[in-house]
């Protein structure tokens, strides 16, 4: 039930993005999350409604992009797949392994609906 | 890195930047961390520590796994050693901190209300509710929950978990987002061991290790005094490194493989 607590960390930083690009509102929001961060996307995407009520993001659309599990064996050097719970080389099956991919929580990218300006 | 001049697009993350869109509309690639915010806090509270040489050590596990009990005890070894001071999580009540401060040791109660999980905002606020000259150590113990405390970084150097023998030994595979953040993993609560058919601790260790994190595996029972030398001796080694770090202007964020970032396409 952290996903409220996150959802409501997206709209501020969505927020941001939107000042900064002097934008009227965010019209779609991708953003990139792997198993491991402990993020459920669909507990996010049920959250991120109440926490972008009243918001210039109120109508986006929340879409995610999925980051599989890779490691990369310290022994081997293969870079394989891993389960969520084995985290093991997929290759030679030894545990010293290191994740490259599968722990993000990262805002990718933001589509922004621009007020047309008054050109002369 | 910032955000306005495009210096964070790398070859690995331009192609989910630059899409067609339709006219009036403009994508904006951010790439940060959806936890930023807090990220910043906690390096303000890791600063805040660092700056006066204080260890902070987050305390993780299931509800009733032990983490007070381990606290009251360690408190009680260390008392004539280092000053240690407690930052307590709770749904409700200030039960904890009152047992922590029946030791004679400064304890701060965090009372979330519905929050699964201590943030570092809220750590923040705590920290300035207390005096930290003089402190060693501060333990902060998060709430009892082992699914959301491991997204949430507080500014602490180290996560100690702790898995009490009542439970199953294959809670690390259940629970790999939270075991995979540990430091020390403390299997609590080992004098039931002669009672307990079910648990394993090398079941609950190769577990551990499936989740390819290298952290040391102490068995001990606070409440019948076992083991507790293997782990205060680590809390003493990691208190040494932790003013070797500071002495020279370096400090040090918990596990979850922190050198594994540089190989992640995205910078965070």
């Amino acid at each position: 039930m952290h996903e409220l607590a996150v959802a409501q960390a997206l709209v501020e930083q969505v927020d941001a993005v939107i000042t900064q690009h002097q934008a009227s509102t965010a019209t779609a929001i991708r953003v990139r999350i792997g198993p491991l961060a402990g993020v459920v996307p669909e507990l996010l995407a049920t959250a991120f409604p109440l926490a972008a009520a009243g918001s210039r993001m109120e109508h986006a659309e929340l879409e995610f992009t999925h980051a599989p599990i890779q490691v990369r064996c310290q022994t081997c050097g293969a870079e394989t797949e891993a389960a969520m719970n084995r985290l093991i080389c997929g290759a030679c099956g030894d545990w010293h392994t290191q994740v490259i991919s599968g722990d993000e929580l990262l805002l990718e990218s933001v589509e922004l609906e621009t007020t047309p300006t008054l050109s002369p | 890195m910032c955000d306005t001049c495009g210096c964070n697009l790398t070859p690995g993350n331009k192609h989910l930047a630059f899409k067609p869109v339709p006219k009036g509309a403009t994508a904006v690639s951010v790439l940060k961390g959806l936890l930023a915010k807090n990220d910043d806090q906690a390096t303000h509270n890791r600063e805040h520590f660092d700056r006066r040489g204080i260890l902070a050590i987050n305390l993780m596990s299931s509800p009733g796994s032990g983490k007070t009990a381990l606290l009251e005890a360690t408190l009680t070894e260390l008392k004539d050693e280092f000053t240690c001071a407690v930052i307590e999580g709770d749904l409700e009540t200030e039960n904890d901190a009152e047992r922590i401060r029946a030791k004679g040791v400064q304890a701060h109660q965090i009372v979330t209300g519905t929050a699964c999980h201590l943030d570092a905002h809220l750590v923040h606020d705590a920290l300035h509710q207390m005096s930290l000259d003089g402190v060693d150590i501060l333990f902060i113990e998060n709430v009892g929950n082992l699914v959301c405390p491991a997204s949430f970084d507080l500014g602490q150097h180290l996560n100690v978990t702790l898995l009490s023998v009542t439970e199953g030994d294959d809670k690390p595979a259940k629970y790999p987002v939270m075991f995979r953040a540990a430091d020390a993993m403390l299997l609590t609560k080992t004098d039931l061991l002669a009672v307990l058919d079910d648990f394993d601790p090398d079941k609950a260790e190769a577990h551990l290790r499936n989740l390819a994190n290298p952290a040391p595996v102490m068995r001990l029972s606070a409440r019948k005094d076992l083991g507790m030398d293997a782990w205060l001796t680590w809390l003493r080694e990691q208190l040494a490194a932790q003013r070797a770090r500071v002495a020279i202007g370096q400090s040090r964020r918990p596990a979850i493989q922190s050198d594994g970032v540089k190989y992640h396409s995205v910078t965070v």
